[in-house]
């Protein structure tokens, strides 16, 4: 429901680039959209697409990366990820296991042709 | 082609937002608590039995969102503490331009407890930062026992969940035990209090948990003083 105004933000995010850049053109923005970040990467493509249509940012390309949700083990340590809620780790068994990632919703690189 | 390292967030200017206003919470000792729940859940009917439970003295205000109408505003405004209703027009969550916004005209110094009910969704609100402390959800015995499952983001954010309705708990299929565990099983260490609105059995706990938050709070910022 709010992946529009997410593709606001994205699309906002590269025109701040690009006034930073004059000399190049911005062609693809990479965006990593975690399990837990709420929103949905469909949506947000389509939001995206319908938001550049006939504009100079047409050919704009977005390029989501999907990040599972790892856990870290208390005890061991051992980096897993989480499946069907299941914090236990596979390792040792210990059950306090800390998300350490996978609600990222962050820009992460752009491509700019000089 | 070159490719440009960024790493932004992407609501990078809503989170500095929210930044600057947990900050200014933090430098008064405020507890702002934001309240998430999909629509139905009892949000505001807990708020009232909230607001009626608060001694006079509490200095406590509230900003409570919807789409449209001032029919939560006009319901909580009776018990004679400060109650702002943001009317977002369409936008399904509170964002924290919209907080700061409505926050304007009152004195932050006057404020103790601030009191953020968003709008009923549990999708869109848990991706807007608004400076709280705490998010809390609320599921009721209505709804679903998977609800944690189904929108885990939510669930997992928040550190409180309550669980609403109880009173009804004997005439619904729900089992609150599977909700409990579900809420669990995405968020391990999420801390749950049952409570009716109607019966008001578990507002005492509910009250209590407030109460120790705002001495938190406040700790906080004596230890920051000195």
């Amino acid at each position: 429901m709010h992946e529009l105004g997410i593709a606001t933000s994205i699309l906002e995010c590269v025109q701040a680039e690009a006034q930073r850049h004059p000399e190049g053109r911005i062609t693809k923005v990479g965006v990593k959209i975690g399990e837990l970040s709420g929103v949905d990467r469909d949506a947000l493509q389509f939001g995206f697409e319908v938001l550049v249509k006939d504009t100079e940012w047409e050919s704009l390309v977005l390029e989501l990366e999907y990040v599972p949700r790892m856990q870290r083990c208390s005890k061991c340590a051992y980096e897993f990820r989480m499946t069907e809620f299941d914090p236990q780790c596979p390792l040792c068994g210990e059950f306090l296991t800390l998300c350490i990632s996978g609600e990222e919703l962050d820009i992460a690189y752009m491509e700019v042709d000089e | 082609m070159n490719r440009i390292a960024v790493e932004k967030k992407v609501l990078n200017e809503n989170q500095l937002l929210a930044e600057a206003l947990r900050e200014r919470y933090r430098q008064r000792g405020i507890l702002c608590v934001n309240l998430i729940s999909a629509p139905g859940s009892g949000k505001t009917a807990l708020l009232e039995r909230t607001l009626e439970r608060m001694d006079k003295s509490t200095r406590v205000a509230v900003l409570t969102g919807d789409l449209q109408t001032e029919n939560d505003a006009q319901r909580l405004a009776k018990f004679g503490f400060p109650v702002k209703q943001i009317t977002t027009g369409g936008t399904c969550h509170l964002d924290a331009k919209m907080i700061g916004k409505h926050l304007e005209d009152w004195k932050l110094e006057d404020l103790d407890l601030l009191i953020v009910e968003n709008v009923g969704n549990l999708v869109c609100p848990s991706s807007y930062d608004l400076g709280e402390d705490a998010k809390i959800v609320l599921l009721s015995t209505t709804e679903g026992e998977d609800k944690p499952l189904k929108y885990p983001s939510i669930f997992f954010k928040s550190e409180l969940m309550l669980l609403t309705k109880i009173d009804l708990l004997p005439y619904v299929p729900f089992k609150a035990e599977v909700a409990r565990e579900n809420a669990r099983r995405v968020h391990p260490q999420m801390e749950i209090i049952d409570v009716s609105s109607t019966t008001g059995e578990g507002l005492d706990t509910w009250m209590q948990w407030l109460a120790a938050r705002q001495q938190r709070a406040k700790t906080k910022l004596q230890s920051v003083g000195t």
